[in-house]
């Protein structure tokens, strides 16, 4: 015991100061992208080409990323030779919509709270049953470092839990395999109404790495009508709490 | 015994043209298969590939420890042939996985059932199933135990935790395990069947996420494959880098994995420290480039990130005192008599039955085998630098914990040692084209174990098929023996003593 005792007060106390401070990301972490397109030259395409994923493309001349697609690998930055898109440290990245997903040279319009009643219903308080369907771990491990100490999940009023019946809504990962998807829906259908969807990483919001795979959906895009959408591959357990927390209207 | 003097041999990173893998009638092929199981050798990989027109080849990579090489086999295959699974139980996966994507059977084969529930590629389905609509995943007749007091309890794919999907199926007499069938395929994403005709722009990011606890492993494997067929000898520096990765990688695991462990036997104050540690390797990795899970860091040719010295210098001085919080928090664990206890004779797996099922990594090392790619095939950085191969021999779930206590002491020492003297040169290379019509392999020791990758090129150098075979493929049967006899109630204890794979089993 007094072994424990000692041993917990040299490891101290470790837990976030977030969202009351900002937190440290390493400098080669990439977060949110930023986009120049004015400096794009005529007929210059060498980060389109660099994306296997179609993330880039150009819009009447104008360059767009979308953030859906991205796995921010950041190759396309390293093929631009204007530097006209270059990888921050931001990583505030989650959304509402699916549209907002893209960038472009205006705002980035991050995730708005949820409506009143829903609010009200969830803003305290919320269950989440997670579900990979296909993801790889990685999106689920930094869901599983959001119970740890750091980030300290519950103290938000947030906490995944076992059973879809006593959730709020479900988290997705993962593409969506065939072989997942009526476990999904099983899933999904077991969580009492009003409920909320969450499709955390490229792979749940639109295939990620897998798109367009036979054996696998593009996300669940197409197959449930999603709340809020957290980018990243995985996302940074940062990225997903602070969705989460603007979702909540605590942000 | 020794081997017949037309075996050729290969050793880790190597490619030799195709031509050149010896090709035996089926008889003789299995013939040479038992002499070489028999013999010490085991299976890393074995699977087929389609010839020209209706054919079908049947390659079996064997790996002999204590010589350092593998050995190539190479035989032909009709629509069926006979199984040698009852004389060489670690193929038993293997057979159903080619029966399950080339629709040949294996006659004899004692647990005959699909593998992924994929639609069969080519060929019959072995299984006679419903061929409109898709196999519907863990439709399959799973063993029951008939009898008083016996009942049955099914668990998954959706699972209590936050974690990957697969469908466990007990027998029990009262608490008693009898037997567990585990039924996987959930997360099947047609990985392998994307790669042919490849690689393709997207390859790289899907081995990336075989595993994705295992980035770093799968990507080393992959890029070892393309500089193999290249005859590409990466510098020493970014085969440093790349272990070094690979380092921190099973540190995060480890680390993770003791903490869960606590956790599961309830004692709380290392399953929280260590959930805490965890996140620290994570973000070392992120120190190096830029992802807690190592993404972008292996490329083709070397390393997408150099390490310049103040770089390695901070993450030297962090990695002591992030050590020094690891001690602390496993030490802790170690020293409580009720947490040994509760993992002491708990989810045994014999020696003989690691042997017979092929274990690889650290369930194999737990039973007293000496398995570990670093030592009896080393590669890279690891070549001379690594000779502490840890076993524990009473194949426990304490062996299996113990195993990683010591593994991150040594990974600890190992890591310091190459942060401090990193070779000079450039991390990355070009990349020449891939060489035709040849066979290249690699093996990493992931965290989990040995990770398998082989690729085949066709006349034009791209892969005509490539191979994939994660440690979860052999180890998922160790936990089902693990389960045998055990309280139904220990089966979390067991199952994270494993932490296996869903995603690399099921690719």
């Amino acid at each position: 015991m007094l072994t424990i005792i000692r041993e917990r007060l040299r490891q101290g106390h470790r837990t976030s100061r977030y969202p009351k401070e900002e937190p440290t990301l390493p400098e080669r972490f990439r977060g949110r992208p930023i986009l120049k397109p004015e400096r794009c030259p005529e007929g210059c395409e060498q980060c389109l080409e660099r994306c296997p994923f179609g993330a880039l493309e150009k819009v009447a001349g104008e360059l767009r990323l979308d953030l859906g697609r991205c796995l921010f690998c950041a190759e396309c930055a390293a093929a631009c030779p204007h530097e006209a898109l270059r990888f921050s440290r931001d990583h505030r990245l989650a959304c509402r919509r699916r549209e907002d997903l893209e960038i472009g040279k205006g705002e980035y319009l991050l995730a708005g709270a949820l409506e009143a009643r829903m609010k009200k219903l969830f803003g305290r308080s919320l269950k989440l049953r997670q579900v990979s369907a296909g993801g790889c771990n990685a999106c689920e491990a930094d869901l599983n470092v959001l119970g740890t100490l750091v980030f300290d999940l519950g103290r938000f009023g947030i906490q995944f839990v076992a059973s879809p019946r006593h959730a709020d809504g479900i988290l997705v990962t993962g593409p969506v395999t065939e072989n997942m998807k009526s476990a999904l829906l099983d899933t999904y259908a077991a969580v009492p109404e009003p409920k909320l969807v969450i499709a955390s990483g490229a792979c749940a919001i639109g295939g990620g790495p897998f798109r367009d795979s036979p054996e696998a959906n593009n996300g669940i895009g197409d197959l449930l009508p999603v709340d809020l959408y957290i980018p990243g591959c995985p996302p940074h357990p940062y990225t997903a709490l602070d969705g989460l927390l603007r979702l909540l209207g605590r942000l | 015994m020794t081997s017949p003097p037309s075996l050729l041999s290969l050793k880790n990173g190597g490619s030799l043209p195709l031509a050149r893998v010896p090709e035996l009638d089926y008889d003789g092929f299995a013939a040479t298969l038992r002499a070489e199981v028999e013999g010490g050798g085991r299976v890393a990989a074995y699977f087929a590939a389609p010839d020209q027109g209706e054919g079908l080849a049947l390659y079996a990579l064997l790996a002999r420890d204590w010589k350092e090489d593998l050995v190539p086999l190479r035989t032909r295959l009709g629509s069926r042939f006979a199984s040698l699974t009852p004389a060489c139980p670690q193929l038993h996966l293997f057979e159903r996985e080619i029966a399950e994507q080339f629709g040949v059977l294996p006659e004899g084969h004692p647990w005959f059932k699909p593998l992924r529930f994929h639609p069969v590629r080519r060929g019959r389905d072995p299984w006679e199933r419903n061929q409109q609509g898709l196999p519907v995943c863990g439709d399959m007749p799973y063993y029951r135990v008939e009898g008083e007091e016996v009942h049955e309890v099914a668990v998954g794919p959706v699972h209590a935790g936050v974690i990957e999907p697969g469908h466990f199926r007990f027998q029990c007499h009262g608490e008693r395990v009898m037997h567990l069938e585990i039924s996987l395929g959930y997360q099947h994403r047609g990985i392998e069947e994307q790669l042919s005709g490849g690689p393709h722009p997207a390859t790289l990011y899907r081995m990336e996420t075989v595993a994705g606890d295992t980035s770093i492993g799968h990507a080393s494997a992959y890029c070892m494959v393309l500089e193999a067929l290249a005859d590409l000898q990466i510098s020493p520096r970014a085969a440093a880098l790349r272990a070094i990765a690979l380092e921190l990688e099973r540190l995060a695991n480890h680390v993770g994995d003791i903490g869960a462990l606590a956790g599961d036997v309830g004692f709380l104050p290392t399953a929280s420290f260590c959930g805490r540690i965890r996140g620290d390797y994570l973000n070392l990795s992120a120190e190096l480039c830029g992802s807690r899970f190592g993404r972008g860091q292996v490329r083709p040719g070397g390393c997408g990130f150099d390490l310049d010295e103040a770089r390695a210098a901070a993450i030297l001085e962090r990695l002591k005192a992030i050590e020094r919080d690891t001690r602390g928090a496993t030490e802790l664990f170690f020293d409580t008599p009720s947490a040994l206890a509760r993992m002491e004779g708990t989810g045994t797996v014999s020696v003989a039955d690691a042997e017979a099922l092929g274990l690889v990594g650290m369930a194999a090392r737990a039973c007293g085998l000496a398995r570990d790619v670093r030592l009896h095939h080393p590669h890279g950085a690891y070549a001379g630098s690594f000779d502490d191969c840890i076993i524990e021999e009473s194949g426990d779930v304490f062996a299996r914990a113990s195993i990683r206590r010591r593994e991150i002491h040594s990974s600890l020492a190992w890591l310091k040692q190459a942060l401090a003297s990193l070779p000079a040169g450039q991390a990355r290379r070009e990349v020449p084209p891939a060489a035709p019509q040849s066979l290249a392999v690699a093996l990493v020791e992931g965290w989990r174990g040995e990770l398998v990758h082989v690729g085949l090129t066709d006349a034009s150098g791209r892969f005509s098929r490539y191979k994939i075979v994660d440690p979860s493929f052999h180890n998922w049967s160790g936990l089902a023996m693990a389960l045998r006899n055990e309280q139904i109630s220990d089966f979390p204890l067991c199952n994270k003593s494993f932490n296996l794979s869903y995603c690399g089993f099921d690719l």
